[in-house]
């Protein structure tokens, strides 16, 4: 076991890779009632064309898959797995974002047992052609939710526009038809490929003994046999550094239009402190340029162009990365030119001000370890492209206005932008 | 558990709970008044406006340098209703600095804000700034207008609006369109004077700081005058006997099923606890009846769950579903409310609905938010319950409580959000 030190933060990690090469990261919180607990596979929606665990050829499977899997594992011979947790006081969920799938509790009592479900439940899995159809009713609606659901269709739509290749513009859900085509064999096939342990990360954080805990971590693995790990091979696919569209615009019954600007990253650094470095550096640069105290947003606000929901964001994940800017207004398309020619007019930089926003995104970030969902969420995605989220202040503190200015000119192109509008159905 | 420590502060009740849970320190205040028509789209506007700028930060740009400098310190504001009380909230949440290699005292900076947030806005001749109150009226107006692209909100506010009709729980928390444009700075700025006499108001900090540490702080920088009492809001009593059905249609594709129970109980009523069990053996939570009958087994859902308004005394049960499903999703959940007003639950779902509701207590004070979310209720309800009370209450539950808490509710409005007629699947 071992043990990394984080002062400043007063905080202490303990690792361990299993034999099988699950890695396990403990982060003791004792103030805290709740333990929280996720374990999490290296797989999501960007994985769907891969050399499945066993076969010599590339496969491409149904959109959606990964998160079908994810509903599926809680179905057992015996029943729901949330019934177990329930009674054992503890509440269960799981999620499939692009790149990861995660499984977790969270319980203020029977942490051991409930730890002991989590394992197990995701190591066993039981699917039958019967649930699967069934779950196809229940996906369904979930599909059709998000449908009518103008935020999400401006997000997606935005994404869809940036990509011509790249499965990150597939909405991870998929769609009513391509979930049509899962079945029990292909759901055991991805299974295969990617819940190996050592494809997988648990984290465990709460009021917790880690000897103890890792210990029972330890006992629980040594009674399941696992394959030799293997690399998993995925298909990479080639993807332009231009937009796939320039211009998409959505009718939908909604009241208030939306606006999105789309930026599509280039020279996305796959792992490490690179990739950390540049996701830290866009996220400030974005944040410097239409964060609150930004000349930029009181101006659009004063005008009318933008509300509270005027949002900045960065992703940037495996081998994409893409900054959206914007939200509801009552002029989508005088928004768009603002937030475009403010990107592309960007040259002079004030180095007081980035002194200040690194401070904001220190702040932030601080606020953010109050959450140990937040903590065992994004360690684990910053673990799987070889970064520590401990890493992030010292990251935020080396950025120079030479940084900023890098980034910008990598990204702020105008072949780069995408513009994404929800409109109201005429 | 966790401790809080309270204080009467001339008008200000101030609220301190110790933590050290946390790497920032919160501050949360309430103002508190009857929801009613008259005053909600003013009272709406009046916290928006002040958070633009104040006499020494006088634009948002200075107000948010000046936050940033703090170390992006946060401030939100956002409204609610709990029952028939109208209130605005203002959060602010600040780095500590013990986590950050600065010694300078940023929670006292935060106050400093926040009181001249409260009591020296920015302000032009007698009235705020007209700039200012025009930008947020605008905004206002687009917020109270964007409750109709969120579907599921939309369904649920149609909801309240057709069981409440004509009483205040019928209003949105952000007010009335057509109340905005007559709104000027003068008669808001009035209002805000208004609001500063009369509402009830509390302050809450969460941190790595005792009363003691911050009392003075306190006193210094809010004196309100003494107010008398608001006597408790008690919800309107609604008398219908039979059931109303309301289907709307609109350009959706999954149609929203939400229907509205009166529970005829409510916070301080001894069934309280049982009423809570009955919730979460019913629709709860993700093994509750609902979940296993209308998602799990008849997968006609993705979401089908309950939860109630505890100072309302109303129930409210919500799913997706597809148009078609209408009749066959309603005749489940009516079985299912059915069965348990005839007492149709195992001992275990009992065991195993309080041992889940026990977690979630115990979670919701894992953060600084369900703390003072948790303790503001009591202010509600002018009740002191304290977490361990509940804790027993909810142990102390039988099946015979929950059945007799279950013949207190009754159906009251069903509400269908769906797709036009002749249009595709």
């Amino acid at each position: 076991m071992k043990i990394i030190h984080h002062d400043q933060l007063q905080e202490q990690l303990f690792y361990e890779r299993l034999n099988n090469g699950l890695h396990v990261y403990i982060l003791p919180k004792k103030e805290f009632n709740k333990t929280y607990a996720t374990f999490t596979t290296k797989y999501g929606s960007v994985d769907n064309y891969f050399t499945p665990y066993g076969k010599t050829t590339m496969k491409k499977v149904p959109d959606g898959i990964a998160h079908f899997l994810e509903h599926k594992l809680f179905e057992k011979e015996d029943g729901d797995v949330f019934q177990t947790f329930s009674k054992q006081g503890a509440s269960a969920n799981a999620f499939t974002s692009f790149t990861r799938t995660a499984y977790l509790f969270s319980s203020t009592t029977n942490v051991e047992k409930n730890l002991e479900t989590l394992l197990d439940f995701v190591q066993e899995p039981y699917f039958t052609e019967q649930t699967v159809e069934k779950e196809k009713g229940i996906i369904g609606q979930e599909i059709r939710m998000y449908d009518d659901n103008p935020d999400w269709r401006l997000y997606f739509g935005t994404i869809e526009s940036m990509y011509h290749h790249h499965p990150v513009k597939i909405d991870i859900a998929g769609t009513v038809e391509s979930i049509s085509h899962i079945t029990k064999d292909l759901l055991y096939e991805c299974y295969e490929t990617f819940y190996h342990p050592s494809n997988m990360l648990l984290f465990v954080t709460g009021p917790i003994d880690p000897s103890a805990i890792l210990e029972q971590i330890r006992t629980n693995q040594a009674k399941k046999t696992f394959r030799p790990p293997t690399e998993i091979e995925r298909f990479r696919y080639e993807e332009p550094t231009h937009v796939a569209r320039e211009r998409h615009v959505i009718e939908m019954n909604v009241q208030t239009p939306k606006c999105f600007v789309g930026v599509k990253a280039n020279n996305v650094y796959t792992k490490g402190k690179d990739k950390l470095k540049h996701e830290c550096t866009i996220g400030l640069l974005l944040d410097y340029l239409f964060g609150k105290s930004s000349l930029h947003y009181e101006r659009l606000y004063q005008q009318g162009l933008i509300d509270e929901t005027f949002m900045v964001d960065y992703t940037e994940e495996s081998d994409f990365g893409f900054g959206l800017v914007g939200g509801d207004t009552s002029q989508p398309d005088q928004l768009a030119i603002e937030i475009q020619r403010i990107l592309l007019e960007f040259d002079d930089i004030d180095d007081e001000q980035v002194e200040r926003m690194k401070r904001k995104k220190i702040g932030t970030f601080l606020r953010s370890l109050n959450s140990l969902e937040y903590v065992a969420n994004q360690f684990t995605r910053y673990a799987f492209d070889h970064m520590s989220l401990f890493d992030v202040v010292e990251t935020l503190q080396s950025l120079t206005s030479d940084d900023l200015k890098a980034v910008a000119r990598e990204c702020f192109v105008r072949e780069q932008f995408t513009v994404c509008q929800v409109v109201p159905k005429r | 558990m966790f401790q809080e420590e309270v204080k009467t502060i001339g008008g200000l009740r101030l609220h301190v709970i110790p933590t050290k849970k946390y790497k920032t320190n919160t501050l949360v205040l309430k103002m508190k008044a009857p929801l009613c028509e008259r005053d909600v789209t003013m009272r709406a506007l009046v916290p928006y406006v002040l958070q633009n700028a104040t006499e020494r930060h006088p634009s948002m740009k200075a107000l948010r340098t000046y936050l940033d400098e703090l170390y992006g310190a946060t401030l939100q504001v956002d409204l609610a209703k709990k029952g028939e009380n109208h209130i605005i909230t203002i959060r602010m949440d600040i780095a500590n600095e013990k986590f950050l290699g600065d010694t300078s005292p940023l929670l006292r900076e935060a106050l400093t804000l926040f009181s001249d947030m409260l009591f020296r806005p920015f302000t032009e001749g007698d009235g705020f700034s007209v700039a200012i109150v025009e930008q947020e009226k605008r905004a206002l107006k687009q917020k109270i207008q964007s409750l109709f692209d969120d579907k599921m909100r939309y369904a649920q506010h149609r909801l309240m609006e057709e069981m409440y009709k004509g009483s205040p729980y019928a209003l949105d928390v952000h007010g009335k369109l057509e109340d905005v444009d007559s709104i000027d700075a003068k008669r808001l700025y009035e209002h805000y004077e208004h609001m500063l006499k009369h509402d009830e108001i509390d302050l809450y900090i969460v941190g790595d700081v005792m009363l003691a540490d911050v009392e003075h702080d306190v006193a210094e920088r809010f004196s309100l005058e003494v107010r008398p009492p608001r006597s408790i809001a008690t919800p309107t009593i609604i008398r219908r006997t039979d059931v109303q059905e309301v289907v709307e249609k609109q350009d959706v594709k999954q149609g929203k099923l939400h229907l509205g129970y009166r529970t005829n109980t409510t916070y301080n009523d001894p069934d309280y606890d049982a009423l809570q069990v009955w919730n979460g053996i019913f629709g709860g939570f993700a093994h509750s009846k609902l979940f296993i009958n209308v998602r799990e087994k008849a997968s006609l859902a993705y979401y089908a769950a309950s939860r109630i308004e505890s100072h309302q005394g109303m129930m409210m049960v919500m799913a997706g579903i597809d148009p078609s499903k209408y009749e066959r999703a309603l005749e489940i959940i009516h079985a299912q409310a059915e069965g348990m007003r005839n007492g149709q639950f195992s001992d275990e779902e009992i065991v195993q609905t309080k041992a889940v509701i026990r977690n979630q207590l115990l979670e919701t004070i894992d953060t600084a938010r369900g703390m003072i979310e948790m303790s503001y209720h009591n202010v509600i309800a002018t009740n002191q319950r304290p977490l361990q009370q509940w804790l027993e209450g909810i142990e102390k539950v039988t099946r015979e409580d929950i059945v007799r808490v279950g013949k207190k509710i009754e159906l009251d409005t069903i509400y269908f959000l769906t797709e036009k007629e002749g249009e595709k699947k």
